[in-house]
């Protein structure tokens, strides 16, 4: 193996370095891969919803043999109170279509499936191996890396840092800094394991639909958060995240807040007799746009996650990291077609394909998004939701108030909760950030 | 209405661990008193490896780590700790993930 030269390095086996490892595979470049798990998906943690048409473009016929969970007809976006929710449900029969847009999918198995897929394009797959050091030549440029495994270094032409949120050759070498506390979330999740049939009838779902939550409000107790339910076949996965930052300041407890969320009373008969069998923790990158680091350097590239290539805004962040990895294999494809070197210049091919596709442009719009929610998360998360339940229930609730009053005590209470000033700064900035 | 406690031990029963004995990943500076993070870390960090010992100072045991990063976010760039991946195959093993 040491002796042996590779055209390129791809550190980790999530979405991104299987993406980036099977374009190069199958496009015959000579590629070895690196995953410090047991096996492909062991540290890998994700919700996890897949979006068809990212793999789509990488694997065709995925759907013949990947193991899919529930394709997905019915999106709920809840603000919750302590006692309740106010929803906003979006299911529609054009979800059941003969190629889905979007699946429940469990990490684990899924990256097993896709690594299988990276091993017959013909790329070799090494587990239970640490990359612990790139290894750069006397001009800076990187020539390969060393493992925690006996051996001198192993030489590539490229090393694709598909390593995630927490990648530490990146951030050793200097190429990166490690991520500040506000521009990463950490979600704690756990999966629950009841009878297909009992989540069928729960979600009113047949076959193989799925349903999903997504969920703010003082579930994250005034902190920059959100909750999620996904129904698998026969387990649901349920989590929320907040970000480090607030974690850190307001000093509260993850499984806490997990627990709590799990005991609401619009959350708590969905779960009713479920047994748990997994409890994960994970960071999310929230940093958006302006976090995004250098993303390609003298022998290197950086994707998926360990770029904060994630749109928070959307929860999206499997597609962009399998949309980056392509990119990259197919960069470096070209390059190395050309027969030019791995350097500087030339790898900036992947930034400028990388620009040109949704990834880029996506987080590019919701760029002031991140620090919009982090100065206001009191208001987005505590204020704005308790006043919604308020104003929903003062509507629904037939007591004898005339109708008249009733709206201007709602009025009144959004008034006297953020001012009329605070009201319309509110609602500018929020639009401006969406923009 | 309380939510039901469960314990953080039997929580990360239901993981698989394959620890790497007398090699833990992650290390604690020696230190008087603890920065404002590190005893933050007592409170978040999601698999309670962080704990205060009877001198106020902060120490890790990190068997039942998930290896999620978040002390490394709040306290890697201040020294308060070393942290590291285990070496290959070792910690935590997600079945689902």
């Amino acid at each position: 193996m040491t002796k042996e030269k590779f055209d390129a390095i791809v550190v980790g086996a999530g979405m991104s370095g299987n993406a980036a490892a099977y374009t190069m595979a199958s496009r015959g470049l000579k590629v070895l891969q690196l995953e410090r798990g047991e096996y492909p998906g062991s540290k890998n943690v994700q919700g996890a919803i897949l979006y068809a048409n990212m793999l789509e473009t990488i694997i065709p016929e995925f759907r013949d043999d990947a193991p899919l969970e529930r394709h997905l007809v019915e999106q709920r976006f809840w603000l919750m109170d302590d006692t309740s929710h106010t929803g906003m449900h979006y299911r529609s029969e054009d979800f059941n279509e003969p190629t889905p847009n979007r699946y429940t999918i469990i990490r684990a198995p899924f990256d097993k499936w896709f690594s299988r897929k990276v091993r017959e394009a013909g790329a070799t797959v090494l587990c239970e191996t640490t990359a612990t050091e790139l290894v750069l030549d006397g001009w800076g440029k990187v020539i390969g890396v060393r493992t925690d495994r006996a051996g001198d270094t192993i030489h590539a032409e490229v090393v694709v840092l598909a390593e995630g949120v927490n990648g530490l050759l990146g951030t050793r070498a200097g190429f990166r800094k490690v991520p500040k506390p506000e521009a990463v979330a950490l979600a704690v999740k756990e999966m629950h394991f009841l009878p297909e049939e009992v989540i069928a009838e729960r979600f009113g779902l047949t076959g193989d639909q799925g349903c999903v939550i997504e969920a703010a409000g003082t579930i994250s107790r005034g902190m920059a958060g959100l909750g999620f339910l996904y129904t698998n076949k026969e387990s649901i996965s349920l989590g929320i995240g907040c970000l480090v930052s607030d974690f850190a300041a307001t000093m509260e407890n993850p499984y806490t807040l997990l627990d709590a969320f799990k005991d609401h009373p619009s959350i708590r008969p969905l779960l009713a007799g479920s047994e748990v069998k997994e409890y994960a923790a994970h960071l999310i990158p929230e940093g958006g746009y302006k976090a995004i680091p250098q993303l390609f350097g003298n022998g290197w590239v950086v994707v998926g996650d360990a770029g904060q290539l994630n749109n928070a805004v959307h929860r999206e962040g499997s597609n962009l990291a399998m949309t980056s990895g392509r990119i990259a294999g197919e960069a470096i494809s070209i390059i190395k077609s050309q027969g030019c070197p791995m350097a500087t210049e030339n790898l900036s091919l992947y930034k400028a394909m990388l620009d040109k596709s949704f990834v880029v442009k996506d987080l590019k719009k919701y760029k002031d998004m991140p620090a919009l929610l982090h100065t206001n998360s009191r208001n987005f998360f505590m204020t704005y939701p308790q006043l919604l339940s308020q104003a929903a229930q003062n509507f629904v609730r037939v007591d004898g108030t005339p109708k008249i009053e009733k709206e201007k005590a709602t009025t009144a209470a959004f008034v006297k909760a953020r001012s009329r000033w605070g009201l319309f700064s509110d609602a500018v900035r929020l639009a401006l950030a969406w923009r | 209405m309380t939510a039901p406690v469960v314990r953080i031990e039997d929580r990360l029963y239901q993981n698989r661990y394959l620890v790497d004995a007398g090699r833990p990943h992650i290390k604690v500076r020696p230190h008087q008193s603890p920065s404002a993070n590190l005893l933050a870390l007592t409170r978040i960090c999601p698999a309670k490896c962080y704990e205060v010992n009877e001198n106020g100072q902060v120490e890790v045991t990190a068997d039942g780590c998930m290896e999620c990063g978040t002390c490394r976010i709040l306290c890697e760039a201040n020294g308060d700790i070393d942290w590291s991946y285990p070496r290959g195959g070792f910690g935590v093993l997600f079945k689902f993930g």
